[in-house]
């Protein structure tokens, strides 16, 4: 079983046993993609240390145990999720939630929100947006490789379907909630797509929540088209038990002079792997890449960047910050990849991190791959603790030592959370992330997961 | 003015590499190939002791295990390594190497490359040890550094003469496994230098070797070994270049340095190997294993390189700071223009507490070229205190170049300060302008820019290299700038 290409085999039978029910429940287009999709997973594989982009995360705790069920929650599954709220009550947003990756089949499974915006199951998007899905689907991952990617797309079965017509301004943002609950434990994989169309402006909230302490398991994957002009924001804030492995790509395919921007913000979570693929695919495109992680105990949290300038004057930020106590490790890999023809990038990128106790790890590995000259890239890691300056500087103006401390890695912390720019979860966030670095429990209040 | 600007970048970048020359001397070749006989015909053209041919054929067994790595971003074409001559010697008979029983030939050769064999005075401040193809000719200064109680002299020599030395310290850094241009080295290792610089000894002079590829379809695996004993320093340096041929030629070196308690060794490279012609076609492969032991507390070691030559360059001087206090250097610079590609950078590897680790690196790409900075910066658990700052610069030349770079940062230690930090650009067109405006031609600012852009790398060159250096990146970027 810990025998890599066995463990990979296993996930292949995985495959076979299941393909006629997942199959069965989704859209004949989704289900021309998995015969591939596997293939490709066989030549590649779970991801081990010895793939570039994993050399410092090891699934092997996640990916060696054996899940009871992985796919079909029931109906009453579906109640619970519809009970669940969430506790940033000043939070003005338009809601879903997703039980176990799927989109819940109690209610209508497509909703309409004002200015003709569509949310709804990836299945039943299939049928009512065909054309949407067929220009999409599937189309920003190619020749992807890591195994997962395909492994999700040979056997996801649903996810959430978000339409944003052209020219739409939406002023609440739209909050998906994941949630993970079961008695047993289990890996599901899901995938959503988001289309924003030409000069639309929307937000995107994603909360990951587990609800029960069981062993849990999440490979999804998210494929985002930001049309010409169009303004996009993605913000994702994970906030799942030690027991919870979660792994996420994020696919962004931009058009000219479009702005996008991703922030990952990760409080809490046993391993926590997000790869997030920006796409400049049109002169005058922005991408801002953020990141904020606060691990602990024995968790590991890695976030993988790739950055593509594949047009001219194309900006491009990324910012990680993590800080790390206990006996956590992080990772971080970022990468600009400057192609041939784009003259006049601007690319930055900055890692900073925060090794609180001796038995902490960080490893970082910025990268830039540059084919063009004009260009204007840089980048910054730096590993290191507080800074001894500053801490004296607060201590000598009255300030305790703990105080202090919890003063300056705040401040730390912050830099990535004054991007947000809903106020409510800006407000929200600061909060958890005081409280956690307090050493409090951050978890919201109505989360019934008694973390660490 | 953006044509004006092509030309002279044109005429920078299009420098004649002047050391191209071919010397006709009488050379003894072994036939082409490699197997164990092949290693056992040069261990026995050099009257080697069992222990050694021993030492040879272990490697020998474990490369043939091993493969290519194809981690670096290069295009390496396919190597036949049936094809390589392990083993050219220049014919001479004489056994204690007198300057008049030097092939005159071979003196001429190494005269017009500036490298005199005779040991004269206004270039007394300078010991060389000058290696042709797979041996040492001729090492000057052999006497009056032997008084201090150093030695200096080529490998082979070394292994006769000092056995328990070589035995002690040979592969101590980097062992015979340790990859896969290293492990054919350690198995065809034809010559190079040594070096054991005594307690508390300041060697008066600089040490240097020069190496010189002459005859064709030869591979070149030279081995040196240099090692700085207590409170002793040494400033040491190596140049080579290559005559221009239409086939590439492959270079395969291992350098190790064990620096003791309060020990300080100094490394200076300037590499300048031929690059292969406008087209790409030629060149040297240059595949190099550097690697720096500080293993007394204190102890220092300091990699300065300039890298202008060789088609393909694979190289990694590296410092494991194991000593307590230790500090390691790494500066370098690294140009490459027309279809040369270039892989290097640094390992830093910090085992001991209040180690420190600094990298400098400057590329400079022009033509069609690829150069990339790849490096890790890796803190033990044991290694509290430890700091490292990396700058890593570069600079790009045309539209058709690459710069790339890929830092690795570990890190296991909270007390541990680690920085990095990178940029990449072209000049500036108000840079230029800048310098038009106060009157300095385009041709001159740029040479200005980039001259001042790798000062900080050059200036940690002893002086009698830092000039070559600086003359040698102009050449190196003639016809470059746009």
């Amino acid at each position: 079983m810990n025998n890599p290409s066995e463990r990979s085999e296993r996930y292949y039978n995985l495959y076979k046993e299941n393909i006629k029910r997942i199959s069965e429940r989704s859209s004949p287009y989704f289900n021309s993609f998995r015969e591939a999709a596997i293939d490709e997973f066989n030549k590649l594989g779970i991801p081990t240390k010895k793939n570039e982009s994993y050399r410092y995360t090891n699934l092997d705790t996640f990916f060696n145990h054996e899940y009871k069920s992985y796919f079909m929650p029931s109906a009453s599954d579906f109640k619970k999720a519809e009970e669940f709220r969430c506790d940033v009550t000043d939070l003005d947003a338009h809601g879903i939630v997703l039980m176990n990756g799927f989109y819940p089949t109690i209610k209508d499974k497509m909703r309409k929100l004002p200015g003709g915006i569509w949310i709804g199951s990836m299945n039943e998007a299939a049928d009512k947006f065909g054309d949407q899905i067929r220009k999409h689907y599937n189309k920003y991952i190619n020749g992807n490789s890591d195994g997962l990617v395909h492994l999700n797309t040979a056997m996801a079965s649903d996810g959430v379907f978000i339409y944003i017509p052209e020219g739409v301004v939406l002023t609440k943002p739209i909050q998906i909630i994941n949630l993970v609950q079961s008695d047993e434990d289990i890996f599901n994989q899901h995938r959503s797509l988001i289309v924003a169309e030409k000069n639309s402006d929307v937000t995107v909230i994603v909360c990951d929540h587990t609800l029960s302490p069981n062993k849990f398991l999440t490979n999804g994957i998210t494929e985002i088209y930001v049309g010409e002009n169009a303004h996009f924001e993605i913000i994702r804030v994970q906030n799942e038990h030690n027991n919870a492995g979660k792994i996420t790509h994020t696919f962004m395919h931009q058009e000219r002079n479009s702005y996008a921007s991703s922030n990952n913000i990760t409080l809490h979570g046993g391993l926590v792997r997000n790869s997030t693929y920006h796409f400049l695919g049109g002169e005058g495109a922005e991408c801002k890449s953020l990141g904020l992680f606060l691990a602990d105990k024995w968790q590991h949290v890695d976030n993988f960047v790739n950055v593509d300038h594949a047009f001219p004057k194309c900006t491009s930020n990324q910012l990680f910050k993590g800080v790390l106590d206990d006996m956590a490790t992080g990772a971080f890999n970022g990468r600009i990849y400057v192609h041939k023809d784009a003259q006049g990038t601007v690319a930055y990128q900055k890692n900073n991190n925060i090794l609180l106790t001796d038995d902490a790890k960080m490893d970082t590995k910025p990268q830039l791959e540059i084919y063009a000259d004009d260009v204007k890239c840089s980048h910054g890691a730096t590993v290191g603790q507080l800074n001894d300056d500053a801490l004296f500087y607060l201590q000598s103006r009255g300030i305790e030592k703990r105080e202090a401390r919890l003063m300056l890695m705040f401040g730390f912390a912050h830099e990535v959370i004054q991007n947000i720019k809903v106020e409510a979860l800006r407000d929200r966030m600061d909060k958890l992330v005081m409280q956690r670095l307090k050493g409090e429990l951050s978890r919201c209040a109505f989360c019934m997961v008694k973390c660490g | 003015m953006e044509k004006e600007q092509d030309k002279i970048i044109n005429d920078v970048t299009s420098g004649e590499y002047k050391y191209g020359f071919h010397s006709d001397i009488e050379t003894e070749k072994i036939s082409r190939g490699l197997n164990e006989d092949t290693i056992r015909t040069i261990s026995g053209k050099k009257n080697e002791p069992e222990w050694l041919l021993e030492f040879r054929l272990k490697a020998f067994r474990h490369w043939q295990t091993m493969k290519m790595p194809t981690w670096a971003n290069l295009k390496i074409p396919d190597i036949d390594y049936q094809d390589i001559i392990y083993y050219a010697a220049p014919k001479q008979k004489a056994v204690n190497k007198s300057l008049n029983d030097i092939d005159p030939e071979l003196k001429r050769t190494f005269d017009k490359l500036g490298i005199p064999l005779e040991e004269q005075k206004h270039l007394s401040g300078v010991a060389v040890d000058a290696v042709m193809d797979s041996v040492s000719v001729k090492t000057t200064f052999r006497e009056t550094l032997a008084e201090s109680g150093i030695i200096f002299c080529s490998f082979s020599d070394a292994v006769k003469e000092y056995p328990d030395l070589i035995r002690r310290y040979m592969g101590t850094v980097v062992p015979y496994t340790d990859n896969f241009f290293a492990s054919l080295n350690s198995a065809v290792f034809s010559d190079g230098s040594f070096c054991y610089i005594p307690k508390g000894v300041r060697c008066p002079m600089e040490l240097s070797t020069y190496f010189r590829i002459n005859s064709a379809n030869t591979g070149q695996f030279e081995r040196t070994l240099l090692i700085a004993d207590e409170e002793a320093y040494v400033s040491y340096m190596e140049g080579c270049t290559a005559p221009m041929r239409d086939e590439n030629q492959l270079h395969a070196a291992i350098v190790e340095i064990i620096a003791e308690n309060n020990a300080e060794v100094k490394y200076s490279t300037v590499q300048n190997w031929y690059p292969g012609d406008k087209n790409g076609k030629g060149g040297i492969f240059n595949f190099v294993t550097k690697r720096g032991l500080c293993r007394g507390e204190n102890s220092k070691i300091s990699w300065t390189q300039i890298e202008t030559g060789s088609a393909i360059t694979w190289k990694y001087p590296s410092c494991i700071l194991r000593g307590d206090n230790s500090t390691g250097e790494f500066y370098s610079v690294a140009v490459t223009n027309n279809h040369q590609q270039a892989d290097t950078g640094t390992k830093m590897i910090h085992i001991g507490k209040n180690t420190r680790s600094t990298i400098v690196s400057k590329g400079i790409s022009a033509g069609f070229s690829n150069n990339s900075y790849r490096g890790l910066v890796k803190v033990l658990k044991s290694a509290s205190g430890a700091r490292n700052f990396s700058q890593c610069d570069s600079l790009l030349l045309s539209d058709k170049c690459g710069a790339h770079t890929f830092p690795y940062i570990e890190v296991d230690n909270q007390t541990a300060i680690v920085e990095h930090e990178a940029t990449t650009s072209k000049i500036g067109e108000d840079q230029i302008f800048y310098c038009n405006q106060r009157g300095i031609s385009t041709e001159d600012a740029i040479g200005l820019i980039v001259n001042g852009y790798a000062r900080e790398v050059l200036n940690k060159l002893p002086m009698e290299f830092a000039v070559e250096a600086q003359k040698l990146l102009q050449i190196s970027l003639e016809g470059s700038v746009g």
